[in-house]
């Protein structure tokens, strides 16, 4: 579904991305992990087309979308959450979902003026959508505050959120697990098993290597800017390299 | 007319004039976080575009086509949308600083353009005589009441106009880029044409307000699209009546130009009763950097304690 060939991406001197070929199988919750540095964050950064790559190919879907803006790979239903949180501050907690459906009439100003029926009907069910995916997470109690209050944990809980909010047909999780407490997590890990169930691919960056290795297979690991090796949580496990990597050896 | 009053009306006809630029860059900056510091010149750019449309002709500049004031200002807006429209056609893919330095370029150029280039607008000695709607009243007591009156009810259209266009899932877009472009761009929205059309709408409110000066005052030159008052004084009156709230935009407006006007009125009165003539002609040489620091200083102590400025941002929904 997900297809990298010989991709290259420098800063300014730093190989972060060097000759990294890899690929995520449709279906799959595929893990992708390796030591800070290793060029996973920068490697989401490319597939979602915030930097444009040096050299080589993104394919996705059998269609090659490396270079394409952030907004049309979005379109080609292929969605990004941030390691960092990046929610948008002063809008409410609800706004910030309600923002993600597309395709909203409403968007256009000649909805808004001309359209004024359809625009208030599809607010009211994407507002219904909001409120199940907010009463999901935990989040609902929260609906109108602005989404700068929230704590560390929260503001992931949204990003998470806008994934739901988009229903793409992959996902690209940055370390969604990063300061979320144990029972929501757990949920967190049922709900992606069950979108996963209904035909939903996953690329996961995590450290939390519990989490990792029980919810994803395979497991892509990373280091130096491409890929070390892939195989099942247990062949991860026992190979010697990964063990080496994260020693930094 | 007492004179109190015919004072407060002409008052409240800039302020409103003001107003009008205010909700302007509300929609650029308030809503979308586009950093105008041109406003000056899209002003100009409306008031020089109805002028010519408006007079009769005239070998002291150009067009002089003597066209209905309706039409006038219609023109002056799309034209200062059009210009909004080339600028940012170029900058608003780039970083965010470009457009600044475009709009600031670009309304310093106008100013120089108009001085240099006498054909036009007849440099610095400029445009009089633009006419005033209603001509054939403008002798009655009251005719600067009706023009007010007109003035409030463009304020009044446009301050609808955007407040419904604000509370729409476009609207939602705009703040989303005001907040973050990336997370707007990653979930699918085409930043750059949102951005286009708030500089575009905006601007042509600017336009707008420009073409009322220019009846209104009858009288425009190079030297009145100074950005001290037509840039620095718009962005203070939206930073103190509240960023991102329209009628905070519109009290700001109306606040600062009394202070602003009302600092004039006071140091001309202070120079006109000092006896001594040394100090009547230092009081009036101070009198420009003395209302800047005055209006700096307020706008420091309302910063200080409402961050927001006085109305702040109204939550949605
Ligand atoms: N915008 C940038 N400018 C310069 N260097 C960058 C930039 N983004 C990433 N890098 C560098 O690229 C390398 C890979 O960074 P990246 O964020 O992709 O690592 P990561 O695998 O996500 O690490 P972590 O597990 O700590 O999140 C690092 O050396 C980083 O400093
Ligand atoms: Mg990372």
């Amino acid at each position: 579904m997900l297809v990298i060939k010989n991709l290259e991406k420098d800063f300014g001197g730093i190989k972060a991305i060097h000759n990294c070929s890899l690929e995520v199988k449709k279906g799959t919750i595929t893990g992708l992990i390796g030591p800070n540095g290793a060029g996973k964050t920068t490697l989401f950064n490319l597939i979602s087309g915030i930097y444009a790559p040096d050299k080589g190919e993104i394919w996705f879907n059998g269609e090659r979308i490396d270079g394409l803006k952030p907004h049309r790979i979005f379109r080609k239903r292929l969605m990004r959450t941030f390691q960092i949180s990046r929610e948008l501050q002063k809008m409410t907690v609800l706004e910030n979902l309600m923002l993600i459906p597309y395709n909203q009439d409403g968007e256009g100003l000649s909805g808004v003026w001309f359209l004024p029926g359809k625009v208030k009907k599809q607010e009211k069910n994407n507002k219904k959508r909001a409120m199940e995916v907010l009463e999901f997470i935990e989040l609902i109690h929260l609906k109108d505050e602005y989404a700068e209050n929230l704590s560390t944990g929260q503001k992931k809980l949204l990003e998470i959120a806008r994934t739901m909010m988009a229903d793409p047909e992959m996902i690209l999780l940055d370390e969604p697990g990063a300061g979320v407490n144990r029972t929501l997590m757990n949920k967190l890990v049922e709900d992606i098993k069950k979108i996963n169930a209904n035909g939903t691919t996953f690329l996961l960056i995590e450290h939390d290597m519990d989490l990792v290795m029980n919810l994803c297979d395979p497991i892509i690991v990373m280091n130096e800017g491409s890929k070390l090796t892939e195989g099942t949580a247990k062949m991860i496990k026992s190979d010697p390299r990964v063990l080496d990597a994260y020693l930094g050896v | 007319m007492s004179g109190i009053l015919s004072y407060l009306i002409t008052l409240g006809i800039m302020a409103g004039i003001f107003a009008i630029l205010t909700l302007g860059l509300n929609l650029q900056w308030g809503f979308t976080g586009l950093f105008n510091v041109g406003i000056a010149g899209f002003f100009a750019i409306g008031a020089y575009a109805t002028a010519f449309l408006t007079k009769g002709p005239s070998p002291e500049h150009l067009g002089g086509l003597g066209m209905p004031i309706f039409f006038g200002l219609l023109i002056s807006a799309v034209v200062s949308g059009l210009i909004a429209f080339l600028i940012g056609l170029p900058t608003l893919k780039l970083k965010e600083d470009y457009l600044a330095i475009a709009t600031l370029g670009i309304a310093e150029s106008i100013r120089l353009i108009f001085t240099n280039e006498a054909w036009l607008g007849n440099g610095n000695r400029g445009i009089k005589d633009i006419p005033k709607p209603w001509a054939e009243l403008s002798a009655a007591p009251y005719y600067n009441l009706l023009f007010l009156l007109i003035i409030f009810i463009i304020i009044v259209f446009i301050y609808f106009f955007i407040e419904k266009s604000i509370h729409s899932p476009w609207g939602r877009v705009l703040k989303a880029i005001r907040e973050d472009e990336l997370v707007t761009a990653s979930v699918g929205k085409n930043v750059f044409r949102y951005k286009l059309e708030s500089l575009v709408i905006g601007s042509m409110f600017m336009g707008l307000a420009g073409g009322l000066y220019s009846h209104y005052i009858s009288f425009i030159s190079p030297d009145v699209f100074h950005p001290m008052q037509f840039t620095f004084l718009v962005w203070v009156m939206l930073i103190l009546g509240g960023s991102g709230n329209n009628l905070g935009a519109i009290a700001g407006a109306f606040l600062v130009w009394a202070i602003w006007s009302g600092s004039e009125f006071l140091t001309d009165l202070l120079a006109r009763i000092s006896t001594d003539p040394k100090v009547s002609g230092m009081i009036t040489n101070i009198q420009s950097p003395l209302r800047i620091i005055l209006i700096s200083v307020i706008l420091e102590l309302v910063l200080l304690y409402r961050p927001d400025g006085i109305f702040g941002e109204k939550k949605i929904l």
